[in-house]
């Protein structure tokens, strides 16, 4: 064989069929066209199908009149709004839950997961048998339960459990004064938001100071003093203009006030109990993942047990915690859309139930009730993307 | 036996069956049986039993259009669909005939392309209460939570009959009739409603039926019926006069028990057609000209029918009303088979 | 004589303070070490005493066991003669009683062929396996559906109770993992195309509830087919579930391929190995062994999300007790009902997670 390749000179090209690139570059043209081609198929499909069936298609009906009633509405809402605005208040309504639930899911996981590792032996295992118990049964059995063992624990309304005669409970729900903010509370709002810009500031000088000189600020009194005395300054100022709307009984039920629906309360405990015995395994592998060592630094160093916890342990521990715990609020927020098995309003039960019966258009309902869980879990992601990237380890 | 064996291979392998056809009554015959939608469980109109037998006025459409095509009243197969399901299980293909106490309006009709063919039950929306609220009519609702179920004309006609009275309400709207009265029962709401058949129906699942009562007023009209697919007339004309024949015999006084003695000795033409020995009834709708026969003996006139399933000697004890014979002073009014 | 000197006796060990042995010592160490240990324990103790005796009564002492109707239900504690009537039906859903010995054999052969598996010693574990993938869904399918060898023909409206479940779990879990295993090489891809596709579809279907995705499987499918093609409802809704899974699983076999160090990667390449070659050789056994707990975790989660089959009107485990609950016949005991639901899913989901445990001990073979 002759010593054909030089220095200097590309190497014998392989054939054009084994060169890797070329086969990776019509490899994936294949897959493209493949998938493409499966795509028109399907859309076309559809269209044909829909065309034959004389099915209405387009997101015209967005515009139209809903003409039913939604049970609970965060923006006002009547049967004469469109429905678009039926599919906000339906949105919203989801996006209230799931707030509500991952902001409990996230205490009671947290209490359960450090009572896990307690050394107390009877609430370490209550804790555990909880954690077992829990995330092994599921989520939609769980829903039922709470919903029915609500509404068997509440009485009927004339029967109300309440208190001080402003708050009411029974089986149409948890019934609250309504505060009617009347000309001027905007000062005791403004006066409020410069009291957090001054909190804000406050606790950078004082991280700056403790880092620089060491000594310790009472951050968390002073902002306190400064959240509650600035607005109670503006009201003395104002005279606090600001009255309640009480709910009272009234025919079948309480009119006024705010309602907070047992649907709504149901869905929430369910979702948090459930979500909490995730978070506890999620906290308690995440405190575990610091190394003993780092408490016993913490003690040499003669710090007590509460501010080990607080400045060592709990902030190494999240940088192990938040990828997961992440995943635990997503699957949250999905899990919400169980609410239609218990007459929540959520974007499943109002949206692609009663809207997609009302209008017959199931391709585009599902499609959009699709594309806002999407986007919900991709801005989830995002967000936490980014904290986790704040709270990452810093390498020196 | 052997051509099935050959599909299940077929779908062991592929994952599918598939009998092509653009026709439903080709379709409908290739399979071998209709597949009818009916609701997933609800006394009198559909509901199965411990074995999983389906029963009630609107599984009798099917097992009638069965009946006709096939000469076979089991010939059918039942899907369960919830409220929501309903429609789309139909635009889709996924059932032939839906029977599912649905009620016949402008934009089922048309925009969601969908095509009734008859009524086989004339019904109106009511509301049912406790008797301890000591509410006597339905204008005096206002303030009141209603359980209602999802997806159904009831609950856009309830929208619409509080906002005409100027009241307030709280919608509590549930997936699946069976939750609904649960919730009712557990006093989630003041009030139930939905059509007065199914108020009537439903009761039977209250833990205490008698300390329930519906409230007077018919808030709505709600003819409910069997629905086709939109652009497919022969199958739409086969299920309609698969109904229609149904109360034409009752109005004939034909019935189950007298149907053969009246195929040999009938002499009125217009009975004979019915029956099928005069005239090519069966042909121009490309059926065989026993089709009619075959409902009667089968399944029964619509008389027995609602009799046997929704009466006043069954459970749901609902009196004939306007569901009675045209003849009787009701609304019922067959189609001349001619 | 006496010897004077005294002799050092050493004296007996004083037996510890009985304060930190035995039970007291236990007790003081676990639960009363500090005043505020103390008053958890309290209240963990109050928490007890509420939540169990209650329980235990309606579950156990007042309970009703014996009878055929429910007017042998009389104690007013929880009434198992609901459960032990439509047994059967939760069981077996609506499958046709004089067929069930079909699901019986079924499962009998599952069970024993998966348990010599478990023996270490057992010698053809290779080709069980084998037959297990291969020829036992075929063998199964025709089992249970029938219409072949003399079988009466079983339709999947008639399937129902908890053998619909976990034929829906197994089913939608054991197809899913090939794919997932290719949308995760996907996903890793040096292919830039490919790896956005995967990425794609594995953001998607874990981004949608899979409420949704059964809605569209169950009634939109066939709108997005032929017209005249249909499939089995069951069928489309184990697609669903199938593709949903495999997303999930994708994720967590990545993890796997992950954690195989880049030597392995380069040791099958010095050797002159294939891409495939590499991945099927080398990578994924390695990998796979690695997830096998994240695998059997997502197999617990697709358990329990299969309850979500009985919104689109299968009658699963589920779906056969709330119908149970709604016969006029039996009114009243949807609770008994739930629980012997959540009592049945928890054995089934704690039993396969304390395996998971110990096969994750087993198969622990780092240094």
């Amino acid at each position: 064989m002759a010593v054909s390749s030089e220095v200097g000179t590309p190497p014998a090209r392989a054939s054009f069929w084994n060169d890797p690139r070329i086969r990776a570059i019509i490899f994936q043209i294949l897959i493209l066209g493949g998938i493409i081609l499966f795509g028109i198929y399907i859309v076309n499909n559809t269209l044909v199908n829909m065309e034959s069936r004389g099915i209405s298609s387009g997101f015209d009906f967005m515009g139209r009149t809903a003409g039913f009633d939604i049970g609970m509405t965060l923006i006002p809402y009547d049967e004469a709004s469109s429905y678009g605005r039926a599919f906000f208040v339906s949105l919203l309504n989801t996006l209230l839950v799931s707030a509500i639930g991952i902001f409990f899911a996230t205490i009671l996981g947290f209490i359960v997961g450090i009572a896990r590792l307690s050394n107390n032996w009877l609430v370490s295992k209550l804790a555990e048998v909880y954690i077992e118990i829990i995330r092994n049964i599921p989520l939609l059995l769980q829903i039922f339960f709470w919903y029915f063992a609500v509404l068997r624990a509440l009485p009927s309304p004339r029967q109300s459990f309440e208190l001080a005669d402003t708050f009411f409970l029974n089986l149409r729900g948890l019934f609250v004064p309504k505060p009617i903010f009347e000309a001027g509370f905007s000062a005791i709002l403004i006066s409020f938001l410069i009291g957090l810009v001054a909190v804000v500031f406050i606790a950078r000088w004082a991280k700056r100071r403790r880092e620089a000189t060491g000594q310790q600020f009472h951050t968390v009194y002073v902002s306190i003093g400064i959240l509650v005395g600035l607005p109670f300054l503006a009201g003395l100022v104002t005279g606090f203009p600001l009255s309640w709307d009480y709910p009272a009984l009234k025919g079948f039920n309480f009119q006024g006030g705010m309602t907070l629906i047992p649907e709504l309360v149901a869905l929430t405990i369910a979702l948090s109990v459930y979500t909490a015995s995730f978070i506890a395994e999620v906290v308690r592998s995440g405190i575990q993942a610091v190394s003993h060592g780092q408490t016993e630094a913490a003690g040499s160093l003669g710090l007590r047990p509460g501010p080990t916890l607080r400045l060592v342990i709990i902030p190494q521990a999240l940088r192990v915690i938040i990828p997961p715990l992440t995943n635990q609020y997503l699957n949250l927020t999905k899990n919400s859309s169980l609410a239609a098995a218990i007459a929540y309003p959520d974007l499943v039960l109002v949206f692609a139930g009663t809207a997609l019966m009302q209008t017959g258009q199931a391709v585009e309902i599902i499609a959009i009730t699709m594309a806002v869980y999407l986007t919900i879990s991709l801005v989830i992601s995002a967000i936490m993307n980014w904290y986790n990237k704040k709270m990452a380890l810093v390498e020196r | 036996m052997q051509y099935k064996m050959l599909v299940a291979a077929a779908a062991l392998a592929v994952g599918f069956a598939l009998p092509a056809s653009s026709a439903t009554i080709d379709d409908v015959k290739a399979k071998g049986h209709v597949q009818c939608g009916v609701s997933q469980g609800l006394p009198g109109f559909s509901n199965p039993d411990q074995a999983g037998n389906w029963t009630g006025i609107d599984v009798d459409v099917c097992r009638a259009v069965a009946a006709a095509v096939f000469g076979d009243a089991n010939k059918v197969k039942f899907t369960p669909l919830s409220a929501k399901e309903r429609f789309t299980a139909l635009q889709s293909g996924e059932v032939d005939v839906l029977s599912r106490n649905t009620t016949w309006t402008l934009t089922r009709d048309t925009a969601l392309g969908l095509d009734f063919v008859g009524v086989n039950f004339y019904d109106g929306q009511g509301f049912m209460i406790r008797k301890d609220m000591g509410i006597d009519s339905a204008t005096k609702l206002d303030g009141a939570s209603v359980c209602v179920n999802i997806g159904t004309t009831t609950e856009l006609n309830m929208a619409d009959y509080f906002r005409a009275n100027n009241m307030k309400y709280e919608p509590v709207v549930f997936e699946k009739a069976d939750e609904v009265v649960a919730a009712y029962d557990a006093g989630r709401c003041d009030v139930y409603t939905t059509d007065r058949s199914g108020l009537a129906a439903q009761r039977v699942k209250l833990k205490d039926p008698s300390a329930h009562f519906v409230l007077p007023e018919t808030i709505s009209k709600e003819p409910l019926g069997p629905v086709v697919r939109h652009g497919d007339n022969q199958w739409g004309d086969v299920v309609r006069w698969s109904l229609i024949t149904m109360i034409e015999a009752e109005e004939m006084g034909l019935n189950s028990g007298n149907v053969d003695d009246m195929r040999k000795t009938a002499t009125n033409p217009a009975v004979k057609r019915v029956l099928g020995t005069e005239g090519d009834m069966g042909k121009v709708l490309g059926l065989g000209n026993d089709w009619s026969y075959n409902i009667i003996k089968q399944v029964g006139n619509y008389g027995e029918v609602y009799a046997k399933h929704v009466g006043p000697n069954t459970p749901i004890g609902l009196a004939r009303g306007p569901n009675e014979l045209w003849t009787n002073g009701g609304l019922m009014y067959p189609m001349p088979v001619r | 004589m006496t010897d004077a000197t005294p002799t050092f006796e050493r004296s007996p060990d004083l037996p510890p303070p009985a304060s930190t042995v035995g039970v007291v010592g236990w007790l003081r160490q676990n639960l009363f070490s500090t005043w505020y240990n103390t008053l958890l324990t309290i209240l963990a103790l109050w928490i007890v005493w509420e939540a169990v005796p209650p329980v235990i009564s309606w579950a156990f002492l007042t309970a009703d066991w014996a009878g055929t109707s429910r007017d042998d239900c009389t104690s007013g504690g929880a009434c198992w003669v609901f459960i032990k009537e439509w047994f059967g039906q939760f069981i077996y859903g609506r499958y046709p009683i004089e067929e069930r010995w079909r699901i019986n054999f079924g499962s009998i052969i599952l069970i024993v062929c998966a348990a010599t598996l478990f023996f270490p010693r057992f010698p053809y574990k290779l080709w069980v396996s084998l037959f297990l993938i291969f020829v036992y869904p075929i063998v199964a399918f025709f089992l249970f559906s029938g219409d072949a060898f003399g079988l009466e023909w079983v339709e999947t409206p008639l399937w129902g109770g908890l053998f619909l479940t976990l034929v829906i779990a197994i089913v939608g879990c054991v197809f899913a993992l090939p794919i997932g295993i290719v949308l995760a090489l996907g996903r890793r891809s040096d292919m830039p195309a490919v790896r956005a596709v995967c990425v794609a579809f594995i953001e998607l279907w874990r981004g949608v509830p899979l409420i949704t995705v059964l809605f569209m499987a169950s009634v939109m499918f066939p709108l997005f087919v032929p017209e005249g093609l249909t499939f089995d409802k069951l069928l489309r809704a184990l697609i669903g579930i199938m593709l949903f899974q495999a997303a999930y699983l994708a994720e967590v076999i990545r993890g796997g391929l992950q954690a195989i160090p880049r030597g392995q990667y380069e040791g099958a390449q010095a050797l002159g190995l294939s891409y495939w070659k590499m991945m099927i050789l080398i990578i994924l056994p390695q990998a796979l062994k690695l997830v096998i707990p994240g695998i059997v975790n997502s197999f617990i989660a697709l358990l329990k999300d299969t309850t979500l089959v009985l919104i689109i009107g299968l009658f699963d485990f589920l779906g056969m007790i709330q119908a149970a609950g709604t016969n006029p016949d039996w009114l009243g005991f949807a609770v008994e009902g739930y629980v012997f639901a959540a009592f049945v899913f928890w054995v089934l989901c704690f039993g396969i997670s304390r395996y998971s445990l110990h096969l994750e001990r087993k198969l622990h073979t780092g240094h």
